[in-house]
């Protein structure tokens, strides 16, 4: 026997009784409660994403479209090379980089070697803060976000949803597709040295997040 | 074979059962103190964050109802998972134990000729001892979370779930650092001081060498989503990302009980552990992954679906909601037992109250004496139940345990407890049996109490009265003082306004 086999008929010898409910895929499974929150009503979503991102000891800089190249350079902070990953809007990036392109990708150390990154995003959550990458154009493959120790993160008003329930529902067709997923809330960060929050261990030590509102929101 | 930069890995074996072990955690008063720091900190944290949400409770439940849909059908959800997995690019491997495991994660790493592989902390990987078996195998392992490290490099074991080094302080951690990073990769610079931002440099410059040359990594899962076979790692320091991400092969060491039944599902977790587990309203950085994304991460992506007792803990009717969990320590933190003892005293990588629960069953109650012990290390206080984000009735099936193992150890020599207690039914049996042994007990409570305490007695007798007082026997037994004075009537007689009814009282 297998270990598949022999796994499968110990599972199935673990229910003296058959399974009391029935399963997804014969739509049995009804009788789960699901009655938590699957929207929040929050006042001023834009408003409270920057301020839970800012929770983290993240900075945020809001902008109208114009602005977005300039704030993009503020949050740089001098850094020189920057990687641009491919499919990432042109007018948001500043003038005078040493733009570094992944094609060909970029060996692990050559990333190691560079300044910063800066990307879009597809979701950012108001309640928790998190931004999420679907790693699609403009955002790159996921070592491109991970491996500079400055990150540099564009999102759009239009971007930002409550909360998880809402950035799941939007998430799932990027994951039936097979996307891989970067949830990012605020630089990576550790407390298991005495509970005591150090940012940055192997994840970019800054993350910087520019908020583009168009002017009508 | 590698050039003999291999750490001695240690493992929970041969640690002494709970009593005793828990006696010498209680004599190290460092070891309180951290202990005490943390659980407090953390659980203030989650409370706060649980409470900010106000469907907190509706998330529970959806939280609980789901794992048991998971649970009841176990056998559809493996076979779409399987099913999911491989239409997406990942290989699926099947282990019935922790031996099987470990031999599939060799035989890949042997495959791809490596001396090494960095590795994500994972309580499934700990549980079976795969670091051990892949020094066996000549294959260097690194752990790359941060405690992981300390623990690692400290030839130690973990001691929490979430915060595995927790009984370390910042002093020993930098000794560890300064007189083992050296041995196996980057040293630590000789300067270096105990303050936790420079200790965590320390780790980031030793293991960022081995995340940039690393061929294959080893990691576990939070949840394996079955209709779509994404895998979901959730962590804070970046590690994950980097084992996930850099190298070319990558395997997944998975409990069967890691599903979900769809993405949707996700919703609810991604609430409910970050929060539960360290106070957060969402962890630094949360990975999902579904098999192979063409240029980007590992081209080769392992799945290892691991049963190791869990099908043995599905078939227990009480226990099985204790596959519900999804390891977030929240009942440890709350926990007056393990705030006290720690989790080394627990002799398994699971310690706390769901420790006290999952190991018995996971490796069958009766096995050894410090298994069957872990049942009784509770208060049955009840707060690991009422912080859990999955609702298991914690309570409730330490009880059961409790029953099961007095079961097992029916028909052998009879142990102090059944000694004891057929010696009560003896007595008890027969009144004149009972009221003989309370005059001897009023007699030598006399000479043993004082301040109406006995505090030591002899063995067996001991294993009672050195954790607690004994009231000291009174004088006088009940029976003893109704039949001097009638129930009181013959000193105080009756109580003013008493109707009395032809000398009989009601």
């Amino acid at each position: 026997m297998t270990a598949r086999e022999e796994i499968l008929r110990r599972v199935q010898a673990a229910f003296v009784r058959a399974p009391e409910r029935p399963s997804t895929d014969t739509g049995g499974n009804q009788w789960i409660h699901r009655d938590y929150a699957h929207t929040r009503d929050l006042p001023d979503p834009l408003a409270l994403f920057v301020e839970r991102v800012q929770d983290y000891q993240a900075t945020v800089i809001r902008t109208g479209p114009d602005g977005v190249a300039a704030a993009v350079a503020k949050s740089l902070a001098g850094a020189r090379r920057v990687v641009v990953p491919h499919g990432f809007n042109p007018s948001w990036v500043p003038d005078d980089l040493d733009v570094v392109r992944d094609e060909p990708a970029l060996r692990a150390d050559e990333l190691d070697a560079v300044d910063a990154v800066i990307s879009s995003a597809v979701v950012g959550i108001a309640v928790t803060g998190t931004i999420v990458l679907d790693h699609t154009e403009g955002q790159g493959r996921r070592a491109l976000t991970l491996v500079p120790d400055l990150h540099v993160c564009v999102v759009t008003a239009n971007q930002i949803v409550g909360d998880v329930p809402e950035a799941v529902t939007r998430l799932s067709s990027p994951v039936s597709a097979g996307r891989p997923l970067t949830w990012i809330s605020g630089p990576s960060a550790t407390v298991d040295i005495e509970l005591i929050r150090v940012n940055g261990v192997h994840g970019p030590r800054t993350l910087r997040v520019v908020l583009v509102e168009s002017p009508t929101t | 074979m590698t050039s003999g930069r291999t750490i001695n890995t240690a493992t929970f074996l041969g640690i002494p059962p709970f009593p005793i072990a828990a006696r010498e955690a209680l004599a190290d008063s460092q070891l309180r103190g951290n202990l005490r720091h943390a659980t407090h900190t953390i659980r203030t944290k989650r409370a706060r964050v649980a409470a900010e949400l106000d469907d907190w409770e509706q998330l529970r439940v959806a939280a609980a109802d789901i794992k048991d849909d998971v649970l009841g059908n176990m056998g559809h959800y493996l076979e779409q998972l399987e099913e999911s997995l491989t239409r997406a690019g990942a290989s699926v491997h099947w282990a019935r134990d922790g031996a099987e495991a470990n031999r599939i994660v060799i035989d890949i790493a042997r495959r791809h000729r490596v001396e090494e592989v960095v590795k994500v902390k994972s309580m499934a990987t700990g549980e079976i001892g795969l670091n051990a078996a892949l020094e066996e195998a000549g294959i260097s392992v690194w752990e790359t979370d941060l405690a992981e490290l300390i623990v690692q490099l400290g030839n130690d074991l973990p001691s929490h779930i979430l915060v595995p080094a927790i009984h370390r302080n910042r002093s020993e951690v930098r000794e560890i650092f300064l007189r083992e990073m050296g041995k196996v990769g980057m040293p630590a610079e000789a300067d270096l001081s105990d303050e936790p931002a420079e200790l965590a440099g320390a780790a980031r410059r030793h293991l960022r060498e081995k995340f940039l040359r690393a061929k294959v990594a080893v990691s576990g899962a939070n949840f394996a989503v079955a209709d779509t076979g994404t895998l979901v790692v959730v962590e804070s320091e970046g590690n994950g990302r980097m084992c996930l991400t850099l190298p070319e092969v990558l395997i997944s060491v998975v409990g069967i009980e890691k599903i979900v039944p769809t993405w949707t599902d996700l919703e609810v977790f991604l609430q409910l552990l970050p929060r539960s587990a360290t106070g957060e309203r969402m962890n630094p950085y949360t990975s999902t992954w579904t098999g192979v994304t063409v240029g980007d991460g590992p081209q080769e992506v392992h799945v290892v679906l691991l049963d190791n007792g869990r099908t043995k803990v599905l078939a227990d009717e009480v226990g099985r909601q204790a596959l519900r969990c999804i390891r977030c320590s929240a009942c440890l933190n709350v926990c007056p037992v393990y705030e006290r003892v720690g989790g080394h005293a627990y002799g398994s990588i699971y310690p706390g109250p769901i420790g006290s629960i999952l190991t018995p069953m996971l490796r069958g109650v009766g096995t050894d004496e410090a298994t069957d012990a872990l049942p009784f290390a509770s208060s049955l206080c009840g707060a690991c139940y009422e912080v859990c984000p999955v609702l298991i009735n914690i309570p409730e099936v330490l009880v059961h345990l409790r029953e099961k193992v007095v079961d097992s150890h029916r028909g052998g020599v009879p142990g102090t407890l059944q000694a004891a207690m057929t010696g009560a039914s003896w007595t008890l049996g027969a009144s004149r049996r009972l009221a003989l042994l309370q005059r001897v007990a009023g007699l030598s409570g006399r000479l043993l109490g004082r301040r109406g305490l006995i505090g030591r007695m002899p063995p067996p007798l001991s294993r009672w009265t050195d954790a607690r007082d004994v009231p000291a026997p009174p004088r006088e037994s009940f029976r003893g003082w109704w039949a001097r004075t009638d129930g009181d009537r013959k000193n105080a007689g009756p109580p003013p306004h008493t109707p009395r009814k032809g000398g009989e009282q009601v």
